[in-house]
């Protein structure tokens, strides 16, 4: 499984790693619905530290798109909201 | 679906789009190849930027510091006078310095943050143009088109991701670097104003000019009784033994040991 911190990079994290990840990524869901960026902030640094931890970073080379992509680390709930919502916040 | 799952499809979706576009997709390999040494170099750029504004920093950081260490004097010397008021004001402009040196240095180590960010980026991202560029050949001269036409999605999704990510840090770090030069341009006016030194902005550095005046007018004073005691004493006389026969007076601005001190503080 490859996964993207945005402004950080890719890490392979091990499939075995999927349960936990997808709990923490349940608990960030939740936190954006309640609107609560200080809640929302708790549930990105678990997941961050998280895939931090139980990942290996890519190589710079390879050249592969992400199954997993994280917002980064200072990331407000209401930026990620735009990010999900509105489309044109990505270039590309 | 997990949030995670929703970021890494918009991403996806952002590149099929381009690929889309597309008539001929070996045109598009070479259209982004174009498009990822163009953002290469905005983020060099990006990374030379953020070291601009946190070299400002420093420099700001080492003035506001040494104008803390000329009120610590200011405030030495004014209380050398018996000033204890003008020490206070001294050492009270000098808090605000603190507060405002202490700010600067949150901004500096964000802005050393982000330039480690962003040069780690620049790295990875000149990592992946590169097997881009390999593939892009191979592909080219190794494939029918509608061969070629797989493999380059593969390497496209692969890079338009990072190049999306690699983008938008960059136009985060440009808007920090935005928002920390204009309270850096605001801090150097006031540097160069002087109004740090001034609050009320009406004179410069009003604490040196109090001092100066304290002490021109204990001059003049001390020569004033010098001469009187000349008259008194008779003009033959030498003045060493003058200065000495002033002391009986009581009058402490005649005193010649306070003479030295006063003289020592002066910038």
């Amino acid at each position: 499984m490859i996964v993207r911190i945005m402004g950080e990079g890719q890490l392979e994290v091990d499939d075995s790693r999927m349960r936990e990840l997808n709990s923490l990524d349940d608990a960030l869901g939740g936190a954006m619905e309640s609107g609560d960026d200080e809640r929302f902030r708790r549930a990105l640094m678990a997941l961050l530290d998280a895939v931090r931890a139980r990942g290996t970073p890519l190589a710079d080379d390879v050249l592969v798109d992400s199954d997993l992509v994280l917002p980064y680390a200072e990331a407000h709930i209401d930026e990620v909201r735009e990010m999900l919502s509105d489309e044109g916040l990505i270039p590309g | 679906m997990g949030i995670l799952q929703r970021m890494s499809m918009i991403f996806r979706a952002k590149a099929d789009r381009a690929l889309d576009r597309a008539e001929d997709p070996r045109e598009t390999l070479d259209y982004s190849y174009k498009k990822q040494l163009e953002l290469l170099q905005k983020v060099r750029r990006g990374v030379a930027d953020v070291a601009t504004s946190r070299k400002r920093i420093e420099v700001q950081i080492s003035q506001l510091s040494g104008q803390g260490t000329k009120l610590q004097d200011q405030a030495q010397r004014a209380l050398s006078l018996g000033r204890e008021d003008l020490a206070r004001e001294a050492l009270t402009r000098r808090s605000g310095l603190e507060t405002q040196i202490i700010d600067l240095q949150t901004q500096h180590s964000a802005l050393q943050g982000e330039e480690e960010k962003l040069t780690l980026a620049a790295q990875r991202l000149q990592a992946k143009v590169e097997a881009f560029r390999t593939r892009k050949e191979t592909i080219k001269a190794s494939y029918t088109a509608a061969e070629a036409q797989t493999r380059i999605g593969e390497a496209f999704t692969g890079i338009s991701e990072e190049m999306s990510d690699v983008g938008m840090a960059v136009q985060r770090a440009e808007d920090k670097t935005a928002a920390m030069q204009a309270r850096a341009g605001a801090i150097d006016e006031l540097l160069a104003s002087g109004a740090l030194e001034d609050p009320t902005g009406i004179a410069k550095d009003d604490i040196t000019a109090e001092l100066d005046r304290l002490a021109s007018t204990s001059d003049v004073e001390l020569e004033l009784s010098r001469m009187k005691q000349e008259l008194t004493a008779g003009p033959a006389e030498p003045p060493r033994q003058i200065e000495g026969q002033a002391q009986p007076t009581g009058d402490p601005l005649a005193t010649p040991q306070s003479q030295p001190q006063q003289d020592e503080g002066r910038p």
